[in-house]
């Protein structure tokens, strides 16, 4: 077995833009559910909407991205607003219910109509990241890094990337410590309590999703610049609790959780399948076929979340005190 | 306490191995290579429940028959020449093979998924076809297939209200939102397909599945990771993500020993319909539908009358003031989940015999699951029948003016909107919203 292979396959991995873009979505995650106790489950129909606002004006109208972006963000407000208006006055299980079913609506809805403007079950495909990948500023003879084996086209993804989690980790460093909040964690504590502070919770709640709504978005706008590619069926919600294996693991209402969670998750979760794939082919093992590896991940993953959540609710660098998980 | 738990998780894993390593000693097929296809009749709808077989001169063979979305799927174990023949007479009433040399092909095979084209056409050229399915045929809405759906969608509220009665009866006992609900639906079909491939009846494997789903994954479950947790003080939202994690595992096991193909028993595949009145079914439809009410009547009438039932009833009202008046809380627990457990395991059974049996059946129909709990009023026993029901009804009767393959749309449409204008449900009670 190449060891040395493995390591660096994994470590690509555990860095690259698959990992920023769940490190997005674990961010605005981290203000809606570790800050302000919102059990969102639809995380993948935000990042879902993202891709496909990207998609539909680069592909489908021929518009410039630079203005796709900001559309992309305005449906990502449109879809917090939508969810929200109904949601946001319910019990926590509710909440969560309600989003999960409505990303799932969101999925069947725009594979199914529209197949003219939003390509149908093929989903849009095309040279969506264009114009960003012809900003590239590295030069035309790249190679490869040492040890991180990505290509030229998407060494320039991840620095921006990791670019763009660097600024929304601090967004979100002062918008934690803002007197706005202090309001919402206290809501998420005892909602009661700041109801009869004479705080409007309901428009504090809305804001806070809002605001997570648009970080996610970002992974989705990623998503789309990268793989050049947006397909329905790739927005399933398994994505959503993959986001919250990895908040639930760097620990929630940390501003560092979603970073160290996702680096930790994607490096696992990589490292395993490398592992398990080159030891198939080698010969180590001969009661699996490479095609299990995909479903041993998933598994172990999610025993991974069920041990998490019994053992260690707070992640590793969580703090127990601070994380009031049982919102009834 | 902890180092408990866990060896209590590990020894419910080896449970759920040891059941499926049975299953892996089957000779297993390289995922991947497989014939693949859809049968649409002439008007576009697609046409369910046609029997197709693929063999080799190796003495392979497998079949299937494609399913409510006209799809079906034979996985082959490698790339070669395949005899491959499509039984016309379950083909519904008034459609046959454009071309009949169709029913029976030799095909090559290189590997991969290889797409089956089957024109279809109305008229009775091809077969001796006497009998009908599903689908109707014919342009605009007709009386016939407004009543041919209110059946169907009531056949499916039967099979709905076995799921989201069991979701129901845990929620209002012990307040979990159980994401892994939909995996026990999944485990009851492949514990009968199970026994059925080693060999069982599928009448006998049935009955067999939902006792051991029963035990196992329901007084099981809850002995082995839900009681020790509620001992635990786990909140109800981490208990709902342990309930997530919980699926995942189950479903990908499932996967991993039963392969990524849909699965049909043994017996009773390739039923032909018949005509009762203005709609049209099978045999094991109706047979499967009277069970199951048989299952649900009963189920309402123990809730109603019996001792532990009305216990049942003190514990969703208030736990604690049922402990207080003797009642045996963690007793009432345990049986609620061995009940939950086998309804679903039988939904599972229904579901597989239907249509089929597919690693992830559980997680596509747990959404309507939840629709039909929230319409009917989360955590009442009549709320949940009627909701699934209305859920069922709706399903079926949507697909008049959308899309077959969006119908699911509809039903969690109607769940936001009911949720809009009357939180608590159906049947539910003001302060359960809270």
């Amino acid at each position: 077995m190449d060891w040395a292979f493995v390591f660096s396959q994994t470590l690509t991995q555990a860095l690259g833009i698959t990992a920023i873009i769940y490190c997005l979505a674990a961010i605005g995650l981290n203000l809606q559910f570790g800050y302000t106790g919102l059990l969102n489950f639809g995380v993948v129909a935000f990042v879902a909407s993202g891709a496909y606002a990207i998609g539909v004006i680069v592909l489908t109208f021929e518009l410039s991205l630079w203005l796709a972006i900001p559309v992309a963000m305005g449906v990502a407000v449109l879809l917090s607003l939508l969810l929200g208006i109904p949601t946001l006055r319910l019990r926590a299980d509710y909440l969560a219910i309600v989003t999960i079913a409505a990303s799932e609506l969101l999925r069947l809805t725009v594979r199914t109509v529209l197949p003219d403007y939003l390509g149908g079950t093929q989903g849009l495909n095309g040279k969506i990241g264009q114009q960003f990948h012809d900003l590239n500023p590295l030069p035309a003879d790249f190679e490869s890094l040492p040890v991180l084996t990505w290509t030229r086209q998407d060494l320039w993804v991840v620095i921006v990337g990791w670019g763009l989690i660097a600024l929304f980790s601090v967004l979100m460093l002062l918008l934690v410590r803002s007197p706005w909040g202090r309001v919402v964690k206290g809501i998420r504590e005892d909602e009661d309590a700041v109801i009869s502070l004479g705080k409007n919770t309901f428009a504090y709640k809305m804001q806070s999703l809002v605001v997570g709504g648009i970080i996610m978005a970002f992974g989705g706008i990623l998503w789309a610049v990268a793989k050049q590619s947006v397909q329905p069926d790739t927005f399933v919600p398994d994505f959503t609790f993959f986001v919250y294996t990895i908040l639930l693991l760097g620990g929630a209402a940390r501003i560092l959780g979603p970073i160290a969670g996702t680096i930790i998750f994607w490096f696992l979760l990589a490292g395993i399948g490398e592992f398990l794939g080159q030891a198939i082919q080698a010969g180590w093992i001969d009661f699996l076929k490479p095609t299990d590896v995909g479903a041993i991940r998933f598994i172990l993953m999610g025993l991974g979340l069920m041990m998490l959540m019994i053992f260690r609710p707070q992640g590793i660098f969580g703090d127990k005190k601070e994380l009031a998980l049982d919102a009834r | 306490m902890q180092r408990r738990i866990a060896s209590r998780i590990g020894m419910l894993l080896v449970a759920v191995v040891a059941l499926f390593g049975v299953a892996a000693m089957a000779p297993a097929s390289a995922a991947g290579d497989a014939v693949i296809g859809t049968l649409t009749g002439p008007d576009g709808s697609p046409v369910t429940g046609v029997a197709i077989t693929v063999s080799n001169e190796a003495g392979f063979s497998g079949s299937t028959t494609s399913d409510a979305q006209g799809n079906f799927r034979v996985e082959i174990p490698e790339g070669g020449t395949y005899a491959i023949e499509i039984d016309v007479t379950t083909l519904p009433a008034g459609i046959s093979l454009a071309k009949p040399e169709d029913a029976s092909r030799e095909l090559l095979i290189l590997g991969g998924e290889k797409k089956l084209l089957v024109p279809l056409v109305s008229g009775e050229g091809g077969g001796t076809a006497e009998s009908g399915t599903s689908s109707g045929s014919g342009s605009g809405v007709t009386g016939q297939q407004v009543v041919q759906l209110l059946a169907d969608g009531i056949m499916l509220g039967i099979l709905i209200a076995l799921g989201a009665l069991g979701l129901n009866l845990v929620f209002g006992t012990t307040g979990l939102t159980n994401f892994a609900h939909g995996e026990l639906i999944t485990l009851g079909a492949f514990v009968a397909l199970l026994f059925n491939t080693a060999g069982l009846h599928i009448v006998i494997a049935a009955p067999l599945s939902v006792i051991v789903c029963a035990v196992v994954f329901g007084w099981g479950q809850n002995k082995v990771l839900w009681k020790p947790l509620r001992k635990r003080k786990t909140g109800l939202i981490a208990a709902m993500i342990v309930s997530i994690g919980l699926a995942i595992v189950l479903r990908y096991t499932v996967s991993l020993f039963f392969g990524s193909g849909p699965k049909t028993f043994e017996q009773y595949a390739g039923q032909a319909g018949i005509n009762i009145g203005p709609f049209s079914t099978t045999p094991k439809q109706l047979v499967l539908a009277a069970i199951a009410v048989v299952l649900l009547a009963a189920t309402v009438i123990w809730v109603q009358r019996s001792r532990i039932g009305k216990a049942t009833r003190a514990v969703s009202d208030n736990p604690a003031l049922a402990s207080a008046t003797g009642i045996d809380v963690e007793r009432v627990i345990a049986v609620v989940w061995t009940v939950a457990a086998g309804l679903a395991a039988y939904a599972g059974i229904y579901l597989g015999m239907t249509q089929n049996s597919i690693w992830n059946m559980g997680q596509r129909i747990l959404l309507v699951l939840f629709a039909a709990v929230i319409l009917g009023g989360l955590g009442t026993v009549y709320g949940a029948l009627v909701g699934a029901l209305v859920v069922g009804v709706f399903i079926q009767l949507t697909t008049l003016v959308i899309p077959p393959e969006m119908k699911t749309v509809g039903a969690l449409f109607l769940m936001i909107l009911i949720l809009l204008v009357r939180p608590q449900g159906l049947l539910g009670r003001r302060e359960r919203v809270g």
